[in-house]
């Protein structure tokens, strides 16, 4: 459903951001873009919602050229949620929950009712946190609620940018596997950033990396592992095999 | 004392053209500061920030007595009034400028982009990411600067009974011309007493409308 077709951002040095990417996105899939800091997968990322905009190629979604209508209300069509410094620190939590539905211009009981779900949803408790500040929370609790709020305006698709990378590692377990569950109920069409190939061998349907502004191969884990598309992706995998093999 | 007294309604006068200069002043340069220091947070072009912030700074520097005279020479080369409250309030204005409108600019720029970009990944319009999430933020810094404006305007005021625009220090010119105390304290006093009671006051308020964030 999330189509990208040859796209490529440059900048105004000439440098390729991305080139060459061309793959796709179904319908309650999730997909991963791995690879490490400047690889391109956050640009790539962010293409999808024009917080960057392709120099030349096509994204299009369920057909229809992103480019071709108002950035806005691609937006709200879309939810977003990125590492820690995602929550406004002058908003209550309900106030962080609500700003999509708000935006979209949903009635009061409407977005009180949508709120408190969405905390449940997340595993936190509505009347305990409905009224604090982000402040006020762990790092853990506050990507709950960036999850939720990301999830707020019943958006098809969600882009996450690395949410759980800044949680100690019991926490971020913790939500990468309530992230699991909840996409098995909720079946929305995920990108997923991270740098962390565990973390994307865990939650990617399929998993893209990239090197250099190029995807180098997109493929299932298991994919990934047994028919690893160039040495790149042979050591890259490589690494997380050495790595379990610590444990064993 | 009883001299003092005996000036009350004199004092009331000057004071409230004082407070009445002084508030002008100040409205017209937060009309000014504050939309254009937004507009210089957009701006893309340092070198127009600096500019601006330069000229501004500039002002700043001059010594307060010098930029009433150079009002007043530039106004009588312009055939415009040279007494009153219109130069007075030129120069009350181009003082109080500079805090207003530089901590407008970084009051807005010191907030975390990543934070603007969130916001506008979630869809909002770039004048909602203004007065959602921009402007609340840096509200607390903004209002320090036009805190700062207001007692140096209080005190800068004072020097614009020099070229007969009123105010306190029209008591206190008086007192020193004909050396009577009882005229420099009725003007020393209550000017002196409205710039503590101006930064106690617009301390509270700066404290009012900073963010809450709650206590962790």
């Amino acid at each position: 459903m999330i189509l990208f077709e040859d796209v490529a951002k440059t900048y105004d040095n000439a440098e390729y951001a991305v080139r060459n990417l061309s793959f796709e996105v179904e319908e309650g899939e999730v997909v991963v873009l791995l690879g490490t800091s400047g690889s391109g997968k956050t640009t790539t990322m962010k293409m999808v919602n024009r917080l960057i905009e392709p120099s030349t190629g096509r994204i299009s979604i369920g057909g229809r050229d992103i480019m071709a209508g108002d950035p806005v209300e691609l937006r709200l069509g879309i939810g977003y949620a990125i590492q820690q410094v995602g929550l406004f620190p002058h908003m209550t939590i309900g106030e962080n929950i609500e700003i999509v539905p708000n935006l979209l211009g949903w009635d009061k009981e409407r977005k009180q009712t949508r709120t408190r779900e969405m905390l449940a949803l997340v595993k936190l408790d509505p009347d305990d946190f409905i009224n604090r500040y982000p402040g006020q929370l762990s790092g853990g609790q506050q990507q709950r609620v960036g999850v939720a709020r990301a999830l707020a305006g019943d958006p098809q698709i969600i882009l996450m940018d690395e949410p759980f990378g800044a949680l100690d590692p019991l926490t971020r377990d913790e939500l990468q596997k309530e992230f699991r569950n909840l996409q098995e109920r909720l079946r929305k069409t995920v990108i997923f950033v991270t740098h962390d190939i565990f973390e994307a061998f865990e939650l990617g349907d399929r998993v893209a990396i990239l090197d250099e502004g190029r995807m180098v191969q997109i493929g299932t884990p298991h994919e990934l592992v047994h028919e690893p598309a160039s040495e790149f992706v042979a050591r890259f995998v490589g690494s997380v095999r050495e790595k379990i093999s610590l444990f064993q | 004392m009883e001299q003092i007294i005996q000036l009350g309604p004199e004092i009331l006068q000057r004071t409230y053209e004082h407070i009445y200069l002084t508030f002008l002043a100040m409205a017209m340069a937060i009309m000014i500061a504050l939309p254009l220091g937004i507009f210089l947070s957009r701006s893309a072009s340092s070198s127009l920030v600096a500019i601006v912030l330069g000229i501004t700074g500039i002002i700043q520097t001059v010594p307060s007595l010098a930029l009433i005279a150079f009002i007043v020479v530039l106004f009588a080369m312009l055939s415009l009034p040279t007494v009153g409250v219109v130069p007075a309030l030129v120069a009350l204005v181009l003082y109080a400028l500079l805090p207003i409108l530089r901590n407008t600019y970084t009051g807005i720029r010191q907030i975390d982009p990543e934070l603007k970009e969130v916001a506008t990944g979630l869809g909002m319009q770039p004048s909602q990411v203004l007065f959602q999430v921009e402007l609340p933020l840096a509200v607390p810094v903004i209002m320090a600067g036009i805190r700062i404006s207001t007692v140096w305007t209080i005190g800068i005021a004072t020097l614009c009974g020099l070229i007969g625009a009123g105010g306190l220090g029209d008591l206190i010119i008086k007192g020193l011309r004909s050396i009577r105390p009882d005229y420099l304290l009725a003007g020393t006093i209550p000017a002196a007493l409205l710039a503590v009671f101006c930064e106690v006051a617009l301390s509270m308020v700066e404290k009012w409308v900073k963010p809450k964030r709650g206590t962790a």
